[in-house]
């Protein structure tokens, strides 16, 4: 990189949580107008390390330099003075109050009154620089996702960071957005700026940065130099530790058709309304659902999973026919189901894991007699899971919240697996997921197939799609426009389907 | 009905209707303020009654009543700096801390006044402040000698509703409560203390419902006495939620509440029929639940109301 001096320094920084060492000597370093990457799996230490560096945990040992002196960062406001801006997986944002008052939090005013002018004024000269421009009167709440991060980054740039964070920013975006983000960061990098992306995504870590540091448990576990000619496989390596091989699918022989769906349209209660949709996936068989999302998917996932009611159409589990679309009727007749939003529609957060990894079949003889639970065979059953699937967690009784995303995701496949489903929806089931956790779930869905379950996987990443399903229908406008074999289909094709063109499948 | 209206449309119906509404403005900016910076003060009750009680002990044993608004005030804030300390410094629920604060406020000014005026036949009371008409303006007919005719805690009062919308809305310090109240983390991350932010809005907001206090036991009773406040303090809370947690709506709300007031008590003075008075009394908190039923169905509450803020948690 064109300078040698560095923005920024750590060395040797640790740091545990009770007996947990989340860094471990870790050293790291950003020279101005240098990209940094900062790969690693969810838990290796990426955030703590950010954190440490923003000053919202103090290290336990090592030390930060900033152009070559040591500093100490204690709060955000350090950070701030000194330099470094970040912006994080969750956006700080106070949703109600402006774009311009989110930018003028903290910032002393004028004569004893908010700097509205010198913000506007800031605001203008941050968007022709970098090309980031913002409506400054909006409610934040009125922003895309895209702008709010947007948003974020002018933030930093408004308190005069030269060092920037961005943990994970691409995990929110679309395709689209992306190339946005990129472009700014590029632009950012060429005025000097000092940047640290942190990503679990090798292509996006390929394409943008300079070099990369790759974390592995809380230690450094290599150093990439040039990540454009690094191949993918052999960051995989470093940051698991050992190969990735994607799984591989087999010939399946499909048998009896396990879910079928004939004419299911649905009333416009919210979001977009399904419109005679027919489909049917057989036993050992994994059917794809492709779409750009808001074209219906949930509406379909609902009215599988008993939770919507079709104002037309029949629907059949193993061969029966579902007649009150209930949560319990679908369940009773061998579905299972992961939904889309893990923390919201998946599990209650502040109850223990225990609870619920057994809500859905709370009232079954298994868990509770007479009236009452049966709080050991809860525990029996949580703790056997938890041991069968590797979820990380303290134990059954942790508060649910608390675990990882990918150790959720195993919680409520397990959840759905120990009753052995006929027919297994989910929805995105890999989002937020890295590497590791990913190919885990896809195993267990082709684990299922083998088994003869019907698996119905909704989703956006058609590469995941195509990897993982035997056919994929493709969702545009509430409808099936089409249903091709993914031996055939390739991403060009469906990508066009999902536009609304008609597919020939 | 004629001689009924007449009645209640006069000149001393609107000064009525202002002092009702004097010591709910005070005690309707204070919670405001506490709730925006995401504080709900459940204290306010009690705080409202302990100051009374000092504001109006000071003014008794010295003769000067600024020494008791002082001390009204004092008071106010220092038992916002208690709630403050349970609830922001250590976290601890905002709803226990606030009914502690009102159950020990209340029963330490009624232990207080028995300490120092003993039991009296005819309680003591104190020479009130005199009205303070403001020259010109108070010649304007009607408006005039009920508006700008007042007390000067009446005028302050009318000063504050503008203050606190420009030091919310216009200064760095109001953007920093609002902000605490809507999302800390954010607030952190830009380098505002959340703590100190919250700290300082609670002890104002308990400043002014100290105002509120002495305004209720030196202005409108001249005495203090148990039931001084009866239940004003749990009504400002609700026109906080009337008014949207806005200066100028929440000012608009007490002035509402305080109409009802003013003109029910119209209604148990004009005799209307055989209706027992106590249906009367009931009528302003009937208008504050149908308003409250109707209103708040849009009201949103600063989103970290009620949530304790720690930085290593996440």
């Amino acid at each position: 990189m064109p300078t040698p001096d560095p923005l920024i320094e750590m060395r040797g920084i640790t740091k545990s949580f009770g007996a947990v060492k989340a860094n471990e000597a870790v050293d790291l370093s950003v020279a101005p107008g240098e990209i940094l990457g900062l790969l690693g799996e969810n838990g290796a230490g990426k955030t703590t390390l950010m954190n440490v560096l923003f000053g919202a945990y103090a290290p336990d040992a090592g030390e930060i330099l900033v152009q070559g002196r040591p500093v100490t960062i204690n709060s955000s406001a350090d950070a701030l003075a000194a330099g470094i801006g970040m912006v994080h997986q969750h956006f700080h944002l106070a949703p109600r109050l402006s774009v311009l008052e989110n930018l003028l939090i903290g910032i002393p005013g004028k004569s004893g009154r908010i700097d509205r002018a010198g913000g506007l004024a800031r605001l203008n000269e941050i968007g022709r620089q970098h090309g980031l421009t913002l409506d400054p009167d909006l409610p934040v709440s009125a922003l895309s996702v895209g702008e709010q991060q947007r948003l974020e980054i002018v933030k930093a740039l408004f308190r005069g960071a030269r060092l920037l964070i961005l943990d994970e920013p691409t995990a929110v975006l679309a395709p689209t957005e992306v190339d946005g983000l990129f472009s700014a960061l590029r632009s950012m990098a060429a005025q000097g700026l000092g940047i640290i992306f942190i990503s679990h995504k090798l292509n996006e870590v390929r394409a943008l940065t300079h070099r990369c540091v790759v974390l592995r448990h809380g230690r450094v576990a290599g150093r990439v130099d040039a990540p454009a000619s690094t191949t993918s496989s052999e960051m995989a390596r470093l940051m698991c530790g050992h190969e990735i091989v994607p799984p591989a699918r087999g010939p399946s022989t499909p048998g009896a058709a396990m879910l079928t769906l004939a004419g299911i349209s649905t009333s416009r209660h919210s979001g977009m309304a399904l419109r005679d949709v027919s489909l049917s996936v057989r036993a050992g068989e994994i059917l794809g659902i492709a779409g750009v999302s808001g074209n219906g998917q949930r509406a379909l996932a609902e009215v599988i999973s008993g939770v919507r009611v079709p104002h037309a159409g029949q629907m059949t589990i193993a061969g029966k026919i579902v007649s009150r679309f209930s949560p319990r009727e679908v369940q009773a007749l061998g579905l299972g189901r992961i939904p889309e939003d893990r923390m919201t529609t998946g599990l209650v957060t502040n109850l223990p894991l225990a609870d619920s990894m057994v809500l859905p079949r709370i009232g079954t003889d298994a868990f509770s007699r007479n009236g009452l639970l049966r709080p050991d065979a809860i525990r029996a059953f949580a703790e056997a899971q938890i041991k069968a699937y590797d979820i990380r967690c303290p134990g059954p009784m942790t508060r649910a919240g608390a675990l990882s995303g990918g150790n959720l995701q195993k919680a409520l496949l397990a959840r759905e697996l120990a009753f052995d489903p006929k027919v297994l929806i989910v929805s995105q089931p890999t989002r937020g997921l890295d590497i590791g956790a990913a190919r885990f779930i896809h195993e267990k869905f082709l684990d299922m197939r083998a088994r003869g379950c019907g698996i119905v996987v909704i989703g956006e990443d058609l590469e995941e799609l195509l990897m993982l399903c035997d056919r994929i229908a493709v969702m545009y406008e509430g409808r099936i426009v089409g249903t091709l074999d993914s031996a055939d289909a390739t991403i060009a094709q469906l990508g066009l389907m999902m536009t609304g063109a008609e597919g020939t499948g | 009905m004629n001689v009924v209206l007449e009645q209640i449309f006069q000149v001393g119906f609107l000064a009525a209707i202002i002092r009702i509404a004097t010591p709910l403005a005070f005690a309707t900016l204070g919670e405001m303020f506490s709730e925006r910076a995401g504080v709900l003060n459940l204290g306010i009750e009690g705080i409202m009654l302990l100051s009374a009680m000092t504001g109006f002990t000071a003014t008794s044993l010295s003769g000067s009543l600024w020494l008791g608004v002082l001390a009204a005030v004092v008071t106010g804030a220092l038992m916002g700096a208690v709630h403050a300390l349970f609830t922001v410094a250590l976290g601890l629920s905002q709803h226990v801390c606030g009914i502690g604060v009102t159950l020990f406020s209340s029963g330490l000014a009624y232990f207080l006044y028995r300490l120092i005026f003993g039991q009296q036949s005819v309680p003591p009371s104190i020479k009130s402040f005199e009205t303070l008409p403001i020259p010109v303006l108070s010649d304007i007919p009607v408006l005039g000698p009920a508006v700008f005719n007042q007390f000067s805690l009446v005028y302050m009062a009318m000063a504050a509703v503008p203050l606190a919308a420009l030091v919310l809305y216009r200064t760095p310090w109001g953007l920093s409560v609002r902000m605490v109240g809507e999302n800390p983390r954010a607030a952190d991350s830009a380098g505002v203390s959340v703590i100190a932010t919250r700290f300082q809005a609670v002890i104002l907001g308990g400043a002014l419902m100290g105002l509120a206090g002495a305004f209720l036991s030196m202005v409108q009773f001249n005495a203090f006495t148990f039931g001084l406040v009866s239940g004003r303090g749990w009504v400002a809370i609700a026109l906080v939620v009337f008014g949207r947690w806005d200066p100028w709506r929440s000012a608009g709300a007490a002035l509402l509440f305080a109409f009802v007031d003013a003109l029910q008590l119209r209604m148990q003075a004009s005799g209307l029929g055989h209706i027992p008075y106590e249906a009367f009394l009931m009528l302003p908190f009937i208008f504050t639940i149908v308003a409250m039923a109707v209103m708040s169905r849009n009201a949103v509450a600063p989103s970290a109301l009620l949530k304790p803020f720690r930085r290593e948690e996440r």
